[in-house]
């Protein structure tokens, strides 16, 4: 059993809900990035979303663009955060799960993308620009080595996609709160939990909600009818205010997702 | 040709999209295909074609630049006398019908030379639609002419001012707020690329250039034309010049940015230079660099000033079916000022590129030999940039 399915089985046991964080590898630096991922362990975080900066990221919103050019401008690529992680794993067993865009991933190879990912002790990977239709080679990839291809329902996904999306999903499914692009917002649309309820009908995979959360209100909300939650933006948005102070990040960002989980993770 | 089921031509093309998207690309689908084989659809947008944009333009027998480059009879497909000034309305016209059949209240697109963005806005005036349109802060700056058009035809002209500030980040920026507003918004995409079924809808609205050459030039007692020349940025007027021609003998021959030179790396030549890859919901050639992070593009001409390229041409590549080949930003310019003093035309810099690479091609053919190049758009919205030049 891979690291993913074993934390949601404790997770079950322990009648508790995932929480998700998302970092962009390399904001500011790979260095920081490993101090990050080690203080959101800490901080009571489930699961790690790395991100893996792409020039155009175009289900992003200003935030996590911005953060994926800070990213940029250090040269961050695949064989940095690679060799990033496997320094991590000496450390920890937290579940680790790459998020990217299709092209970074297809210049490098599919195939040679999920191998060295596995190897390096990533656990799975998120590319929100590529569904079900046109994975056949990842997901393919990805049952050969083990690995997790999580794939993303929207509001607007029909209940045939859905069903096409829980078969091809593994570890969890990434269900995307609302139609937009990723950014924390104040207010979530009313019909989460509607859609959550129709995707629990079709699968017995978790259900993860994220795009948008940042308050433990919201956090406490959502986790009452979900598997886990995923923040992104707000976290990189903490991380981001402590700059030039590179050092103060790790445990700022730990006590406020320390505050998200306990405040508000059920 | 028509894309396979999933959107390909050959390895090119598909749908990479985020999830939330797909759903309207599959109501756009069915809309299409059910638009297309509807006489009355037909009817309305030819009713358009030819009583708003004033179509059919002239396939022009240009006998001074004939005579210059001592080859080929050159004869020029007019696409700069349609209403506002390049082919884009063709498509523009064609989408904002759908847009209307599908009850969509707002439209929005991205523009780079402005040209799309003043055909969209104008369509939308036209219909009574809401229209927000995309544009990179520097092509904000250079054409400002086609900025101040879409202003006074009711549009909002939103400048993006990330990454490149040019047409690859304004595409961008449409495709955030299409996945935002998905469900009450019409994305008029304004070339041969995007997610399926952009690209060969609108090559399909953009084949009417081709349709009218091939009645046009028998009119004018010649044969299939021995080359067809086209600029490509992202390959709309190209397509729907070679699309009508695929199963004749004509030599297809697209015209890239070359930038200050291919050489420099500051250049727009996407199939000359580039490799595959995924961008902006399609697989096609792209320029990137070894991680696969997309490059900046530069051109003079901010309508070929863009790193990718439609998955249609990638396929023509492929399959060696067309050529391509880059001029680069002087060469354009030498282009633009040789139509202008020898025709008395004064072409877009896009389509300079096309006339530049016909100072290379006519002198090496006979005089036996037909080449028709098609001017897609007029220069006006090029003379700020084109005085700081000459």
């Amino acid at each position: 059993m891979n690291r993913i399915d074993k934390r949601f089985k404790e997770l079950k046991r322990q009648k508790r809900k995932a929480f998700i964080a998302y970092i962009c590898a390399g904001d500011p630096d790979l260095a920081t990035t490993r101090q990050l991922v080690l203080g959101l362990e800490k901080a009571g975080v489930d699961i790690v979303e790395l991100g893996v900066p792409f020039s155009d990221p175009l289900a992003d919103g200003p935030t996590i663009q911005q953060a994926s050019q800070r990213a940029l401008k250090n040269n961050v690529n695949l064989p940095k955060i690679f060799s990033m992680i496997k320094g991590l794993r000496q450390e920890t067993q937290i579940p680790l799960v790459l998020m990217t865009y299709y092209n970074p991933v297809y210049h490098y190879g599919v195939k040679r993308f999920v191998k060295d990912a596995k190897a390096a002790g990533a656990d799975g990977v998120i590319v929100p620009d590529l569904v079900p239709e046109e994975a056949g080679e990842l997901t393919a990839a990805c049952t050969r080595h083990g690995f997790d291809p999580i794939f993303l329902a929207a509001p607007t996904s029909t209940t045939e996609r859905i069903k096409l999306i829980s078969r091809a999903s593994k570890g969890f499914i990434y269900y995307v709160s609302l139609t937009g692009v990723t950014g924390a917002r104040k207010k979530l649309p009313a019909h989460i939990t509607d859609h959550i309820r129709k995707i629990k009908r079709i699968t017995k995979k978790p259900v993860c909600i994220g795009f948008g959360i940042s308050t433990p209100a919201q956090v406490r909300q959502l986790s009452s009818f979900c598997d886990g939650v995923i923040v992104g933006s707000a976290i990189v948005n903490k991380a981001k205010a402590c700059l030039p102070n590179k050092s103060a990040i790790p445990a700022r960002v730990e006590a406020f997702v320390k505050g998200l989980i306990r405040g508000g993770l059920r | 040709m028509k894309p396979d089921k999933r959107g390909y031509f050959g390895g090119f093309g598909g749908k990479y999209v985020p999830e939330t998207l797909m759903a309207a690309l599959k109501e756009l689908e069915g809309e299409y295909t059910r638009a297309r084989k509807d006489k009355r659809f037909k009817k309305r947008l030819d009713y358009y074609l030819k009583e708003y944009a004033g179509r059919p333009t002239p396939l022009y027998f240009a006998e001074n630049l004939t005579k210059v480059l001592g080859g080929a009879k050159i004869y020029l497909k007019r696409e700069d006398l349609c209403h506002t000034g390049a082919h884009k309305i063709n498509n523009t016209l064609g989408q904002a019908l759908l847009a209307v059949n599908m009850g969509k209240k707002r439209i929005i697109a991205e523009t780079g030379a402005g040209q799309h963005g003043v055909a969209t806005a104008t369509v939308a005036a036209l219909f009574g639609l809401e229209c927000d349109v995309y544009m990179g802060e520097e092509d904000i700056e250079r054409q400002s002419l086609n900025v101040l058009r879409m202003k006074l035809l009711g549009t909002r002209v939103i400048p993006v001012s990330s990454g490149s500030k040019t047409l690859k980040d304004a595409t961008n920026e449409a495709i955030r707020d299409w996945v935002t507003n998905v469900c009450t918004t019409y994305y008029i995409i304004g070339s041969v690329v995007g997610p399926h079924p952009y690209p060969m809808m609108v090559r399909d609205f953009q084949a009417v250039i081709g349709k009218e050459t091939k009645a046009q030039i028998k009119v004018l007692g010649e044969r299939v034309p021995n080359y067809l020349v086209a600029c490509v940025g992202g390959g709309s007027n190209s397509i729907g010049l070679f699309h009508p021609y695929f199963d004749s003998k004509a030599k297809f021959i697209g015209v890239e940015a070359a930038g200050l030179s291919i050489k420099s790396g500051k250049h727009a030549a996407t199939l000359v230079k580039g490799k595959a890859g995924v961008l902006h919901g399609s697989k096609s050639y792209l320029l990137q660099d070894k991680d696969g992070q997309i490059k900046i593009a530069h051109s003079i001409s901010a309508g070929l000033d863009y790193p990718g390229v439609g998955p249609e041409h990638s396929y023509y590549k492929s399959v060696g079916r067309a050529k391509y080949v880059a001029i680069t930003d002087k060469e354009a310019l030498a282009g633009f000022k040789l139509l202008s003093e020898k025709e008395g035309i004064i072409p877009a810099l896009e389509s300079a590129h096309a006339i530049a690479y016909l100072k290379k091609l006519a002198p090496k053919t006979s005089k036996r030999e037909v080449i028709v190049a098609c001017l897609s758009g007029r220069g006006d919205k090029d003379i700020d940039i084109v005085k700081e030049m000459l």
